[in-house]
This record gives C-alpha cells, structure tokens and sequence, in this order.
C-alpha cells in the first residue's frame, strides 16, 4: 500500500518535474520567496492576493514549458494577429485609468491589457518569422520585422504606456538583433542615443523651460526633466525620485530591518508595493540585500544564456535569447528609475513586484526558456 | 545542427551577439550596483539625515500665558479653557458650503463669518482658524455627532484670556489677540520665532503687551514621528513647556475703580503713584474699552465701534487712545511749580523777592493780562503758587529764557519718556530753541527761529507745552520726594509657576540737584493751595493735608473771537497734580480732564476722590461732581504772542 503510493507520488512528481529546468525554477523560487517577504512587509493586506497571483504565474509557466517550443512559435502568427487586432480594439474602445487608454474590458468581468499579451506575441512572431527565412536573412527580412515590430510598439506609446512600448519594443529588438541586424544600422543607433543623453544632460535646464518636446507626451518630458532634478518640483513629480532615494540611500549597508523602513512604513514612499518595491527591499536590508537581489538576477541572466547558447534551433535561439533580455530590461530599468538614474516608467521589478500580469507575464517568459532548454534535451 | 544546413560561419555569428549583449547586461549590472553603493555606503549619511527629517517633526507645545494681578491679589487677566470650532481651509473643498452646514446646527452669526475671513487676512501663514469659540457642550456633541460630513472641520480646546474686570483698567492691562503679519515680522526681528512656534496669541497693548516676555512663557517641543500625511504614529521625545510668569501690579483695583467712576462720563487721563519707588497705583484713560473684544479676534462691527467710523472728527471718544501715557496736553498752571523752582535755581529769584502784579505783563507791543482784573497784588513765589498768578510767571519767563527753562524742567522729565512699562508711551513737547529749530525744520528760517513772546506763554504752561498725564504724575511725584524722580512702572513683580517671586526694584532715574530751601518752599505753597488757594473748596474738610496745583489749559484758540461755552469740544482742558500727605507723602497723582473747564472745578475733585480711596480707603464709586462754585480760577494763556489773551475773572484766592 504505502509502496504503491510513493510510487505514485513519486512518478506525479517525476512528471510534473520533468519539463522544467532545474536551476531555472531554484532561481525563480528564490526570487518569489524574496517577493514575498518583500510584500508582507510593503503590503501586508495584499499578501494573499500576490500568493494567489504566484500560483497562476507557476500554473501558466509549467503549461508553457510543457508545450514544445516548435509549436509555440507555429502558433505565434495567431498570437500576434489577436494581439494587433486587441490592441487596435482598445485604442478604440478601451477603458481608460489614470490618464492612459489601456484595458479592454470583456463583460464586466474579464479586463485584459492587450499591451501584456504583445510581449510574449511579438518574440514569438519574430522568431517565427526569421526562422522561416532562415536561409535568406537578408536587408528586406530585417525591414519587415522592423515594421512588425514599430507598430504594435506605436499603439502601444499611444496609449500612452510608455513602460510596456519599452518592454515590447525590447522583446522584439533582441529577436532582430540575435539574428543578425546589421551593426552598420546598431552602432548609429547607439551614438545618437548617447548623443541624445549628454545633450538633455548637458543642456536639460533650457531643453526644461520649453512646453513641449517633438514626439513626446508632456507627462514624458516632464518625467526626464524631473529626472536631471528632482528638486524641480519636489512635491509634484519630483516626489517619487527624491522619496525613493532616499528610501534606499537611508537603508545603509545592512538596512533598517524587515518592516522597520521608516519611508516605507511611514507613507512616505509612493507604489511601495509596485513599481518603487525594490525601493522598501534597499530600505529595510540594505546593500546587502540589493546585492542578494542583484546576484539571483545575473543567475537568472546566466542561466538564460546558458540555454540560449545550448539551443540549436534558430527560433529558440532567438526566443530565449530575446526573453533573458527582456529580463534584464525589466531590472535595469525599474531598479534604474527607483535609484533616481533613469526617468520614471511604469515597469515592475520582475519576480518581486506586486501585480498578478506582470508576474504571469514573467513566469510565461521563464516558461518559454524552459520550454527551449526542454527541447534541446530531447532532441 | 544536423537539421539545419548552416555555415558555421553563421553560428559564430550569433555567439558573438549573444556575448556582446552578456556583455552588456554585466555592464548594466555594474552600474545598478555602483549605484546602490553609491546611494547606500558613500551617501548614507546624508540619505539617513533625509530620512529621519521626514520621519520626525517637532510640535510645539504652547506655554500657558501668565495671569496678571494687582498688589493686593485681584485677578485682573487669566486665562480659562473653552472648545473652537476650526476649520482647516486646505483641507475644505468649499469654505463657504462648510460654513453654512456648519451653520444648520451651530449657531454661526454673520460677524463670526467676517472675523474667520479677517484671521487669514491678517496673517497669511495661518493654517486653520475658529469659525465659533466658546462653543457649549451640548454645541460641541451636535457637531461631533456630524463630524464625520466636514472633513477639515475640527473641535479644539483652547486657552481663552478673560478679562474679569471687563472695562476696568482696560488701557493698563491691555489685551492679547491673534498673531499677525506685523507682529510676525517683530517676533522674527527679535529672534524669538522659535518660541512663538505654536503660538496664537501676542499682548497688543497695556502690561499684556510690555510683559509679553515674562507673560508668555517658553514654548516645549515634542518629536514625533509621523507620516508623510503629516499623521503623528508616536511621541519620541518631549521637552515640557515652561508656563509664562504671573505678573504682579503695583495698581489697585479698587482705586483704580473708585479713579474711572470719578470720571465719570468726562474723557480724561489720570495717573497716581507712589512717589517713593514710582509704583503706580492707577492709570486710568476715560472712555475704556473691553478688553474682552479682542480676545477671539474682534467682529468688524465692534471693531467700527471702537474706532468710531462715521464720526465726525471733532467728537471722536477715542476710546482706544490711552490718554495717561499717549497723549499730551498743555498743562496749564500745574507749570508753574517747576518755573518757580527753575527760577530760584537760576537765582533769578529768591525766596524774599516780590513783585507787585499790575494785572498783566507788556511785552513786544502786546500786554498779556492776568487772569485777575487789577491783578494780585504784591506777590512773592509763595503766593504766586497759591492764587496761582500769571504776570509773575510771564516776567520770570521772560527774565530766564526758553533754554534755561527747558533744561531745567527737563529733569522732572517732562518732554521725555517716562520709562513707564505701558507701551505708545508719547514724549510731549518741552519747547526750546534747538526744539523749535528741529520742529520746524521742513519749513522756513524764520518759522525755526524762538520769539521772545513764545516764551512768556511757556512761562504759564501754554505755548508749545504739551505733556502726558504720567509726565506731570511723574514731575509732581518728584517733588513730593524731594528731587528723587523715581520710574513710573505698572508691574512690580513677577511669580513663576513654582511660585518663585522676583521683585523688579524700584528705579531711580534722576537726583534734582536744587536747594532744598527751594524745594521746601514750593511745597509749603503747594501744600497752601489745597487750604488757602485755588483748590480749597476741593479739599475743604480732608482729614490729611495734600499738596496740589490747579491748571486749565487752553484748547482753543480763539483768534479775536469769544468764548463759547456751550461747545463742550472748546472748553479747557483741566489739571491737577498733587500729593498726599504732605508731611509723608504716600501718593502723588496728575488728572486731566479733557475739555474739563477750569481745573478747581472738574479736575480737582476727580483727585480728592481718589486720594480719600487711598488714604481713607473711602471707596465712592461715583462720579466726582463738578465743583461749579469753586473758590477760584487761574490763569488763561496764550497759544500765540499776538493773539488777544483770554481774560477771566476768578475769585481771590487769599
């Protein structure tokens, strides 16, 4: 009897087990349990909320991981369409929130945000596309992704959500770096992006004075001017910047102890739950458990490497490739806004914020490396 | 590899993507973590010093305000506790639409209305003000029961001043009221802005004001943590306040009383005094106020009143004008003591010189007449005090000139601030030719330079002369005392609130140096007024002996033209200035009774009055009557050398 049950045990086990990558879901529970410390003390009333979310992010990675990375990218011409076709929805019928037109509401129920769906669909639908033009990766295949990608992109900025166009833009442009831009079109890109950085540092102040700058909302401009000086408007936009700063400055090397930060607990700190998280985690354990935090990061990114060198296939090489870098994306630039050394956009810290998308979205990507790693191993 | 058919160039191709964008994720790493140890170990000090100053803020914790007594104990201000009803505009949507909800079952009367608005027009860095004070119980549970519809709106319970003697004595004690602008300009100015952190209150006037030091009291600080709504979470240290001072009076209430119903309904100023140490045992200013109006922040409706709006000029009250100390009038007669003096002093008279008074003086092309027809006879310094006789004071004017008078009258301290600790405390005028050079500066030479004619009338205290009542109290105390002029002071000690007692000592601000002879001699002719001269009447039947002067200063100029005694606004103004008793002296006082006629008449018995209160303690709480049939009158006077001087017939006094 007890034989028979340790063998079922043990083979649901084995079988539920067996599609994940091992170091892989170490690392990610290492960040969830870290997560969660986190939430209980930032948001103590939403704790069961973040668990529950967790247990769907899990449930969607392992369904992810199962299915055969083949299959998932012959599936992503349909992904992209429904995303294209959903995000067009909600520029035209979307409910708006804080100034920003970005849920589709399905009922009354069911609200979903289009914009989350593109980060998985656009990957997938360019790797797709360059493994299909494998052989003939040429000028014209590089133009056609491009315009794949600026699109939903657009829509996306439009909205306005700033942070996601920068997610899903990224997720699409590692896909085309991977396979080969051309460096001739990369290093341009990169020198007037530096040239664009030093003028608004060189010259902010006067850039500053003007109301609005070509191509950019007013919110926007004001976030970069509030970020080459906070103290511009130290209890408007600058507020965020200057608190969180000072959340994680005020930490010291081995912070202020778990729920003893005084900016988080006293209110001071904005989003302390959400995008400013990482601003309470400095704040109560210190550089010490930044660095904790930084460390199970690279590991993330490593072990994404690792996977992505390993694969053979094109597309999953692409695929995963693309996704560690949309990791990385995501703690650069929330962990950049939260230190005061990036303009504040609406990106979570992965793994740790709270909010059940971002954390499915994110399991989903870990899925998809999974998935890849899986399939080098069977092949 | 076998499935796909490619060059390996190509997979090369991608390695070395995939390291450089490893190697750019290490990059972007290093600059998260050089950030953190730059935020977190190289500006930890000043991130921590951030933290903690939005975690801790220090409340004040306002002193208790000092209560003010007289010297026999009576409470003259204190303070009590009542319930407000304030309102925090920046957190109030719509004040107005609060205001008349409020109102639906607070009673909120027009007049509440306008002062809530005048609080922050008066002082901009206010935060919240009380829309109600003094709300009852049964008020204060109506609102608490709605409380939860006025978000912004709160009960606070306030320390309240309270005045319980109401219009008594209003002018000394003074009142508190509402910090504004200005006085936040002063509060900076001093340096004491610390200290007046929570403070809602200041003295404006009266010992209120000039005790304000002693009176309010060192404010405490409590540190407390609190949230970034400004929320307090808890109390992490606690410095106690220290309660302001009780201030004691040398006045006397009861005197005081009995000085302010002798007034009467007559406008006027009075100051008594204890010529020994300068002690002040009443001040009065008629018409008082009460003080009491102040106290929330006065209605513009009572604030009109007191200010008389719409009343013509020539019959303003001022009720607000404290006269004893702010105001200056010509003394009239009550002059001539101290010209007598300065006289005897210069050796330009002695005490056997007579003259013989013709009735009046030529001088320039212009006879200025004695008061008496015929004049009074032979006259020596005795009796020129006592019938109080004009020519001998325009000749002696004459013979010692404006500066020898002003530097000697000078220290009686007329024509400078006495010191007393009221606050608007006005110099006066003692006239001399640098006086008139500086007066005149703006206009002419000729209207710098001093006419001998000018000085014959300052001979007689008219003229340019113009004195407080505490001046003349203070010049007439000094003689009491031999020469010793003491500083008038209202406050006599303070008492902190362990009961510790400091005595604040008596001052002595001036030694007359003249011979005792002289000073002996005025006072036997000060002494003589009361029983042969111009004050008999007013004095007939004291049981001690009191020294005075009469003095009737005139107001009008009357340019040719005649004396109309039917307008009250024209008549005299009336002095008198003595001490009793004369053989110890235990009070001086001045009275001056504005328009009040001749000063036998209606100044005189106003000071019998309060000089029976204080040595008889007769208490009279009645106007003193008008003494019609006076024994006599002095003098008249001129405002200018060319104008006919005013004669009036009066009885002898001898």
């Amino acid at each position: 009897m007890s034989y028979r049950r340790r063998f079922h045990v043990q083979q649901l086990f084995s079988a539920v087990l067996r599609p994940l990558d091992l170091p892989l879901l170490l690392i990610l529970f290492a960040l969830l349990l870290y997560s969660i410390i986190i939430i209980e003390s930032a948001a103590p009333k939403l704790l069961m909320n973040h668990l529950g979310s967790i247990s769907l992010a899990l449930l969607g990675m392992w369904i992810i991981a199962v299915i055969p990375t083949r299959r998932l990218l012959s599936l992503a011409p349909m992904f992209y369409i429904i995303g294209i076709a959903l995000l067009v929805a909600v520029n035209l019928f979307g409910t708006s929130s804080k100034g920003a037109q970005r849920w589709l509401d399905i009922g009354t129920v069911v609200r979903i945000q289009p914009s989350e769906i593109m980060k998985i669909a656009m990957p997938l639908a360019l790797a797709w596309f360059f493994q299909k033009r494998e052989r003939s990766i040429s000028w014209g295949e590089f133009l056609v992704s491009a315009v794949l990608l600026f699109g939903p992109v657009y829509l996306i900025a439009k909205q306005p959500d700033l942070g996601t166009a920068i997610l899903v833009f990224s997720s699409g442009f590692f896909v085309i770096f991977f396979a080969g831009l051309p460096w001739k079109l990369i290093i341009p890109v990169v020198l007037v992006g530096m040239a664009v950085i030093i003028t608004i540092g060189v010259a902010g102040d006067e850039l500053c004075q003007q109301e609005k700058w070509p191509g950019l909302k007013s919110y926007q401009k004001d976030r970069i001017c509030t970020l080459l000086d906070p103290d511009r408007d130290p209890l408007g936009k600058g507020f965020h910047t200057i608190q969180s700063t000072i959340a994680i400055g005020s930490g010291g090397f081995i912070g202020k102890g778990w729920k003893q930060g005084t900016q988080t607990h006293l209110a001071f700190l904005p989003e302390r739950h959400t995008d400013f998280v990482f601003a309470v985690l400095a704040e109560e354990f210190g550089l010490i458990g930044g660095l904790v935090l930084l460390g199970l990061y690279i590991a993330l990114l490593a072990r994404g490497f690792i996977i992505t060198a390993n694969t053979t296939s094109l597309g999953a090489k692409l695929l995963a490739g693309s996704t560690t870098m949309v990791f990385f994306t995501y703690l650069f630039v929330n962990i950049g806004m939260v230190s005061g050394i990036l303009p504040v956009v609406g990106v979570p810290l992965p793994f740790i914020s709270y909010g059940g998308t971002a954390i499915v979205t994110l399991c989903l990507g870990i899925g998809i490396l999974m998935g890849v790693c899986r399939n080098k191993q069977e092949r | 590899m076998k499935a796909f058919n490619e060059p390996d160039e190509h997979v090369g191709r991608f390695y070395i993507r995939l390291l450089a964008a490893a190697l750019f994720v290490l990059l972007g790493w290093l600059l998260l973590a050089y950030t953190l140890y730059s935020l977190q170990i190289r500006n930890y000090d000043r991130y921590q010093t951030l933290a903690e100053g939005n975690r801790i803020s220090i409340l004040p914790i306002v002193p208790k305000r000092g209560n003010i007594v007289d010297r026999n104990g009576v409470t003259l201000a204190r303070n009590f506790v009542a319930y407000t009803l304030e309102i925090t505009p920046s957190f109030v949507v719509n004040v107005d639409k609060t205001i008349d909800g409020l109102s639906e079952f607070i009673s909120i009367e027009q007049k509440d209305r306008q002062r809530f608005k005048k609080f922050f027009r008066d002082n901009r860095r206010l935060d919240s003000a009380p829309i109600r004070t003094r709300l009852s119980d049964e008020e204060v549970a109506r609102f608490m029961g709605q409380r939860y519809r006025f978000p912004g709106v709160d009960v606070q319970a306030r320390l309240f001043r309270d005045y319980p003697n109401g219009t008594l004595g209003s002018h000394l004690i003074g009142y508190i009221s509402r910090i504004s602008d200005h006085d936040v300009e002063e509060i900076e100015e001093r340096g004491d802005a610390d200290n007046y952190l929570g403070s809602m209150y200041i003295g404006k006037s009266g010992v209120e004001a000039t005790h304000e030091a002693d009176l309010h009291g060192t404010t405490g600080r409590e540190h407390v943590e609190n949230t970034a709504g400004g929320k307090v979470v808890r109390s992490l240290k606690k410095e106690e306040a220290t309660p302001g001072n009780d201030i004691e009076l040398s006045i006397d209430i009861e005197l005081q009383k009995v000085a302010e119903a002798a007034f009467g309904e007559r406008r006027g100023g009075l100051v008594a005094l204890d010529p020994s140490t300068g002690e002040v045992l009443a001040l009065v200013s008629m018409p008082t106020y009460d003080p009491n109006l102040f106290v929330d922040g006065i209605s513009s409706q009572d604030w009109n009143m007191l200010n008389e709006v719409g009343v013509p000029r020539d019959r303003l009250n001022k009720p607000l004008l404290n006269r004893a100390v702010a105001s200056a009038y010509p003394p009239g007669s009550t002059f001539k003591p101290f010209m007598a003096l300065t006289g005897l002093n210069a050796g330009k008279r002695t005490l056997t010189y007579k003259m013989s008074d013709p009735g009046g003086f030529s001088y320039g092309g212009h006879y200025f007449k004695d008061d008496k027809k015929g004049g009074h006879g032979v006259v020596d310094i005795y009796k020129s005090i006592v019938v109080s006789c004009n020519t001998f004071y325009y000749v002696l004017a004459n013979d010692l000139g404006i500066d020898t008078i002003a530097n000697f009258v000078g220290q009686f301290g007329l024509g400078s601030l006495t010191g007393i600790d009221i606050p608007d405390e006005k110099e006066g005028v003692l006239p001399s030719t640098a006086w008139k050079r500086k007066r005149f500066a703006k206009y002419g030479r000729e209207h710098q330079k001093w006419y001998g004619g000018e000085t014959i009338s300052v001979g007689i205290g008219q003229g340019y002369n113009a004195y407080t009542p505490v001046q003349m109290a203070s010049a007439i105390a000094t003689i009491a005392n031999n020469g010793k002029r003491m500083r008038p002071r209202v406050a006599r000690a303070s008492i902190d609130s362990h009961g510790k007692r400091e005595e604040y000592p008596p001052e002595l601000v001036k030694e007359i140096v003249v011979a005792p002879e002289y000073l002996a001699a005025v006072q036997r002719a000060l002494g003589d007024v009361t029983r042969f001269g111009t004050a008999t009447r007013a004095f007939s039947g004291a049981p001690y002996h009191a020294a005075g002067k009469t003095g009737t200063a005139q107001v009008y100029s009357l340019k040719g033209g005649t004396y109309d005694k039917s307008d009250e606004r024209k008549r005299d103004h009336s002095w008198f200035i003595a001490y009793a008793p004369v053989e110890e002296p235990k009070i001086a006082l001045a009275v001056m009774v504005e328009n009040g006629g001749f000063g036998a008449v209606s100044a005189a018995p106003i000071a019998r009055q309060v000089i029976d209160a204080f040595l008889l303690e007769k208490r009279a709480d009645k106007p003193a009557p008008e003494d019609a049939g006076a024994e006599s009158e002095d003098e008249g006077g001129d405002d200018h050398p060319g104008n006919g001087a005013r004669v009036r017939q009066g009885g002898n006094a001898e």
